[in-house]
């Protein structure tokens, strides 16, 4: 009875705040000489408050609840700063649809994200520097689940802090894709307004990228000091720094919606993107250049690691071949993600101070942010497989007792991939109208790519003939085969955007979103699956279950396929990307259904994966030791590892892949 | 040696087999314009070379997957086997020599879609949010909201954009040309199928320009040249034909894409309604109600952001058009005249 009492209690607390919040943000309308007006937005952002509020109320010792509140009141602290100066300047300062001036808001952001961070504690060592007072190099966590919630220095922690968020935002962003494939299944309007449609479908596209972004993160922060022998990142509180900033990134991406949506695709492209109607656009920008900072200092982090503490022997072509295709992709995220910020920064700028950077009417030029925005993002769907490929080079020998054919050649491909990917970016240009010599050079260097991806698939081949295939298969096993056909099936639909004349008739068409799906499928999606079977065990100390893991795989792949495959064959014969209902006369109504179909089946097979995880993790089958029989280090000692990795440092005293070479070894354990 | 014959047989069949396969289901559209010959000409090796290293990777993984399996009780690691230089060496070479041969066969497909015949019929595509209008300079300069081409002659498309990027498509002709605002884009086209008149082309933005970029489609008609003649002369005296300020108006609103947003018959579209907006109570955005006279519709065209109209203040932003002050009486009057 006291329970009850005590929750409907909460529930009228919540109601209370909301109401309050939203008749208080009408009141301050009146201040600023507006009508009493109660908008969407007044409730939209009365049940934030009226839930962080009250949660805060209750669980504000949990870092990431102190965070996000305070994220939320600096929010409005900054909305009203500059509203009021605005007043003050005898400017517009607040009313219509979203409150307050789209200046307000996106200042408000910023001041919210530090604030977050602040709150959060995450920065608090640095605080604490600054002022002169030391700290201690490791911080203890605190036992059980709660140490997620808060700013752990431990990377194994932070690797999973990344991959949880990553799996939430997957589930987020293909809730939304699976909204709007519902509406296109018929032709006509259904449900949808094109409006709504296209906000779904933009931040479908930006918050899968972010999810991968993190995701890889994920991958390598747990992954890479394991393999190399350190004891953590070489710098941890940059490391937690990076996974943080991304949660108030994801935070603003979804604020798109209710202020008003993001109607331009991920691209953003202006002018469409600078039509001054809708702040969600401004959040959406906001969101990214937030989440680069995370990309970035995650990068320069990584490649220190992996520069200055490797284990005692472990040279350049005896580095695990994840680790090469984590410095590969660390490179490029390093050094192209500015280009997306600046490009988005310069967008912002036009539409809050009139710097007409793209604007034809001041002398501007909307081709000239396409090549910034390419420059960064076509590099980036290297950052997105890169590690993808690695894991399933890794993977493959342990799981088929083989050496890794060709290692120094798989790993300079993934070199190669990553210097050819920053000369291919105006070949998303061809129809552009940018000079139209200039597309022969992009040609050529864009066909160029298959090169370096064909020695890896041909190794993988060469590496898999005349294995041991286990019996039955491991689902890890199944998910890195998957990967190469997958993203097999992505690299040989590539070569016909390449060239410029096929191009012409491929562009932003259904051929292109079935060929990139088929890439971002096969070069993450699988392979990060597949790490997560393979991993679950090092991580938790429990096996996932085998036959829910089949029923995954063999649920999503042949959906994959038929949409992948679908998507391509209604893109050739004339449906564009991005568009909200479609010409009766193509007659594409069944083909739309079957799409819809596979896309929900792939989703059910992503919540079996879910129900999964979340069963393995308390119920699991106990799996202690070297379960996979690998040469890795990180397999040579207990699961789930000690707090700062290995008890004793090891040497490297071999080859990482020697499988089927009697008394040979990897690394060797120093005596204590 | 009796896998490697096997799967070099497998490879053979299968890369026909997908080929063949592929091939008989049509993938592309009908081809109606001389630029699509060597696009589709190019295409079709694109097809061969997929069949072919689709076969070439797939077949002997999924052989490996199924002959290589590990007995029962086997617990031995495979055959110790780190690489082969030769082998790596050839499968670098090999690709870059086929990506050599289709870097050039991609040139020489594109000099041939972009050959330019000097005395190509010009015509004007003017783009918009979510319209396009078609300009005829060559046939006494009038305005039309479909595109009629005659056949087997090379037109050049002149391309304008009012507000954003715009990317005219039509997919039997398989080219596509952003249009960009602030500068012309050009694309030459020329087409060599008649249509039906029942079943037009449609030209289909294909770069997301807002809300209804959907519905941003015209009828594409492909006839003879005298029928096309005949058509321009049509439009000429339409034109002429046209009397009264009200069909002036419903000609100019017609071509300049205003239904595009704005619907005369009553439907809601991006835009509000034409049908009974004369003299009716418009609620604005900014909480106050207007009667819609005569200054009102003027104002809104010439000044499209300065009133909103209630329930339409997340819709794209309406460009402002260059009418001549005789044009705008005539719309205002048309628009008056819908009750």
């Amino acid at each position: 009875m006291n329970k009850f009492i005590r929750g409907l209690i909460w529930i009228l607390a919540i109601v209370l705040v909301t109401a309050a919040t939203a008749f208080a943000l009408a009141g301050i309308g009146l201040i600023f000489g507006n009508t009493f007006e109660l908008h969407p937005i007044n409730w939209f952002v009365g049940a934030l408050v009226g839930v962080v509020v009250p949660l805060y109320v209750r669980y504000r010792q949990i870092p990431l609840i102190r965070g996000l509140f305070w994220q939320l009141i600096a929010t409005v602290i900054g909305v009203l700063f500059v509203s009021f100066i605005r007043l003050a300047m005898g400017l517009k300062a607040a009313g219509g649809s979203y409150l307050f001036t789209e200046h307000a808001w996106v200042f408000g952001g910023f001041v919210g994200t530090l604030a977050f961070l602040a709150a959060h504690g995450v920065m608090g060592d640095w605080f604490k520097w600054w002022r002169g007072i030391d700290t201690p190099d490791h911080h203890e966590d605190p036992a059980g689940w709660t140490k997620f919630l808060g700013p752990s220095l431990d990377h194994k922690v932070i690797g999973i802090q990344y991959t949880v968020v990553a799996i939430l935002l997957l589930v987020i962003g293909g809730t939304f894709a699976l909204i709007f494939r519902t509406e296109l299944s018929f032709e006509g309007k259904q449900f949808l307004e094109a409006a709504q449609y296209n906000t779904l479908m933009s931040l479908h596209g930006m918050i899968m990228i972010v999810s991968i972004l993190l995701g890889i993160s994920g991958l390598m922060n747990y992954l890479v000091p394991l393999l190399i022998g350190a004891h953590d990142m070489a710098f941890p509180r940059l490391n937690a720094f990076s996974f943080w900033i991304a949660v108030p990134a994801a935070v603003w991406l979804l604020m798109s919606m209710p202020l008003g949506g993001v109607e331009t695709g991920w691209t953003g492209y202006p002018p469409l993107s600078a039509n001054p109607a809708k702040i969600g656009q401004q959040m959406f920008f906001l969101g990214v250049i937030v989440a680069g900072w995370s990309s970035i200092l995650g990068a320069l982090n990584l490649l220190v690691t992996v520069f200055r503490m490797r284990a005692k022997g472990m040279t350049a072509f005896r580095l695990p071949i994840f680790v090469w295709a984590s410095i590969a992709t660390s490179l490029i995220a390093l050094t192209a993600t500015q280009l997306i910020g600046l490009s988005f920064q310069m967008v912002m700028f036009q539409r809050l101070f009139g710097m007409g950077f793209f604007d034809p009417d001041k002398g501007g030029n909307p081709v000239l942010f396409q090549h910034l925005f390419w420059f960064y993002s076509h590099p980036a769907v290297y950052v997105f497989i890169l590690p993808g490929l690695g894991v399933v080079s890794e993977l493959l020998p342990p799981l088929i007792r083989k050496p890794l054919f060709g290692y120094k050649w798989i790993a300079m491909s993934s070199l190669g991939i990553a210097l050819v990917g920053f000369l291919v970016w105006a070949h998303h240009m061809f129809t552009s109208g940018m000079n139209e010599y200039l597309r022969v050079p992009f040609m050529y260097s864009t066909l160029l790519v298959a090169v370096p991806t064909g020695v890896k698939f041909f190794s993988w081949v060469a590496t898999i003939w005349k294995g041991k295939i286990p019996t039955p298969m491991p689902s890890a096993f199944l998910f890195t085969v998957g990967a190469i056909i997958v993203f097999l099936m992505g690299g040989l639909t590539g070569p016909p955007n390449a060239t410029v004349s096929t191009d012409l008739h491929l562009h932003d068409t259904y051929w292109i979103v079935g060929h990139f799906h088929d890439t971002l499928f096969g070069g993450f999606v699988f392979p990060f699956f597949a790490a997560l079977y393979y991993w679950f065990p090092k991580a938790t100390g429990r096996r996932m279950n085998e036959t829910l893991g089949k029923w995954h795989f063999w649920l999503m792949t042949p959906s994959f396929f038929v949409l992948s495959l679908g998507m391509m064959r209604i893109g050739l014969l004339g449906m564009r990307r991005r568009i909200f209902d479609y010409d009766k006369a193509l007659g594409f109504q069944t083909w739309h259904i079957v799409l819809t179909v596979a896309a929900f089946l792939i989703a059910l097979s992503v919540l079996i994966f879910i129900i999964n995880l979340i069963k393995s993790v308390k119920n699991g089958e106990p799996a202690e030791g070297n379960i996979w029989n690998s040469r890795s280090p990180e397999w040579q000692v207990a699961s789930p590892m000690p707090a700062h990795n290995y008890d004793t440092p090891f040497e490297v005293v071999g080859e990482p892949y020697d499988y089927g070479l009697p008394g040979s070894k990897y690394v060797e354990f120093m005596k204590k | 040696m009796r896998h490697y014959i096997t799967v070099g047989i497998l490879v053979i069949v299968a890369a026909f087999g997908t080929y063949f396969g592929l091939d008989a289901l049509e993938l592309m559209p009908e081809a109606a314009s001389a630029q699509a010959g060597p696009i589709d000409w190019l295409w079709n090796y694109q097809v061969i070379a997929i069949s072919f290293l689709f076969a070439l990777i797939v077949v002997p993984l999924v052989y490996s997957l199924i002959v290589f399996r590990r007995k029962k009780g086997d617990t031995s690691d495979a055959e110790h086997i780190e690489g082969n230089t030769n082998l790596e060496i050839g499968w670098t070479i090999a690709p870059l020599f086929i990506v050599m041969v289709f870097a050039y066969m991609g040139s020489y497909s594109l000099s041939e879609v972009r050959r330019a015949d000097p005395q190509a019929m010009i015509v004007k595509v003017h783009a918009r949010q979510f319209s396009w209008t078609f300009e005829y300079p060559e046939q006494g300069g009038f305005m039309s909201n479909e595109l009629h081409l005659p056949v087997d002659r090379q037109v050049l498309l002149q391309m304008d954009s009012t507000d954003v990027i715009h990317s005219f498509w039509i997919p039997e002709f398989r080219v596509k040309q952003d249009v960009v605002p602030g500068r012309v884009t050009e694309l030459r086209i020329t087409p060599t199928l008649i249509n039906l008149p029942s079943q037009p082309y449609k030209v289909r933005c294909a770069e997301l320009c807002g809300s209804a970029h959907y519905s941003m489609e015209s009828k594409v008609f492909v006839s003879d040249e005298s029928t096309f003649q005949q058509w321009a002369a049509e439009q000429l005296a339409a034109y002429a034909a046209a009397q009264t300020p009200e069909a002036k108006g419903e000609l100019l609103a017609k071509n300049n894409g205003c239904f595009g947003c704005h619907s005369p018959v009553g439907a809601a579209l991006v835009g509000p309604t034409w049908k009974g907006l004369f003299g009716s109570q418009v609620q604005l955005s900014n909480g106050t109600t207007v009667t819609a006279d005569e200054a009102f519709i003027l104002d809104s065209i010439l000044n499209p952001q300065a009133t909103i109209v209630a329930g339409f203040e997340g819709a794209s932003a309406m460009p402002a058009y260059a009418f001549t002050e005789e044009e705008l009486s005539y719309i205002v009057a048309y628009i008056m005249s819908l009750k």
